[in-house]
């Protein structure tokens, strides 16, 4: 991770002491103000896995009528997580840069709790790319499914995760 | 779809809904997203600066998430100015690539423009920057459904 992000450095080293990665998203105002924050799964399969999670809240709707969650704040919960959970899971050199990525939303979201997990599909030394699925009560019923590719080098020092 | 083209009276009257629209809509409502003009299928919305949106504190410059949102609203605005008549739209799917990082202190406008619409689907592109089109900072390309449910849903996902 570059100099420049020495704070968000310092807020993943506390969060991962304590186990917990929620500490992580509250320094991001913006994951502050959308209810985005971060858990690890408490049981079954999946337990300690690190997922992302929105908390409904009425300024999410996108389509009052239905009603359901706006196309923008899901995109914003895909993002999010896989940004989370790469700097959670490796050791990079550099906060991950989005370069781009593509959303299908496959179900209206409904009003309630929203959740996600990203699994990357390829970790190169400059760029990582990472499939996250949004799912609210059924995992196995995705809502939305985004592709991602993220920057992950730095120039200010080697990359480490040429695999 | 009629081939006919709008007159004046029509894109007031689609100014009007759209503004509505922004004002209806809980989540554009939350990002202070303003409806700066309308065309034949086309929409243009700005997204005032705000610290609550802010990616990395640091830098103080806005979270991608925000310019996402802003980007779909601005993509699903210029939809209903390409339809004949208000009918429910859904996104299907939206690819956004981000080509340089907002600037902090600095609100972000969005272009987009619906170039076809068919029976069931409308396609559309868009772009979003801070002072000229012609240096961006994400483009987008997406496809929206027409005419999707608009009652209340009783169980279960559509």
């Amino acid at each position: 991770m570059s100099t420049r992000d020495s704070w968000l450095r310092q807020v993943l080293a506390e969060a991962r002491a304590t186990h917990d990665p929620s500490r992580l998203a509250a320094v991001v105002p913006y994951a502050q103000t959308m209810g985005i924050s971060l858990l690890l799964a408490p049981e079954g399969p999946h337990a300690g896995e690190l997922l992302g999670v929105m908390r409904f809240a009425e300024h999410l709707i996108g389509n009052p009528v239905l009603p359901a969650l706006h196309g923008g704040a899901l995109c914003a919960l895909l993002e999010s997580t896989a940004i989370f959970q790469l700097l959670w899971e490796s050791e990079l050199s550099a906060t991950p840069r989005t370069i781009g990525l593509t959303v299908e939303y496959l179900r209206s979201g409904r009003p309630v709790d929203t959740f996600a997990r990203g699994m990357p599909t390829r970790q190169g030394r400059r760029v990582t790319n990472v499939r996250v699925e949004a799912w609210q009560d059924d995992r196995s019923r995705p809502i939305a499914v985004a592709s991602a590719h993220f920057l992950v080098h730095s120039d200010e020092g080697p990359a480490k995760l040429e695999i | 779809m009629s081939d006919e083209r709008l007159d004046a009276e029509d894109l007031n009257r689609l100014r009007e809904l759209g503004q509505r629209f922004m004002r209806a809509v809980p989540h554009n409502k939350a990002l202070g997203l303003e409806l700066r003009s309308v065309g034949e299928g086309r929409a243009e919305i700005f997204l005032p600066y705000d610290l609550r949106l802010v990616g990395n504190p640091e830098t103080g410059v806005l979270h991608g998430g925000a310019i996402s949102a802003l980007i779909d609203a601005c993509c699903g605005a210029a939809v209903f100015q390409a339809l004949r008549k208000p009918m429910a739209i859904a996104t299907l799917d939206l690819r956004i690539d981000y080509l340089k990082p907002a600037a902090p202190g600095v609100g972000v406008i969005a272009r987009a423009h619906c170039y076809k619409v068919t029976r069931h689907v409308a396609f559309v592109r868009g772009v979003a920057f801070l002072d000229s089109e012609d240096d961006p900072i994400a483009t987008s390309a997406g496809t929206f459904m027409l005419g999707t449910r608009t009652t209340s849903r009783t169980e279960g996902a559509a």
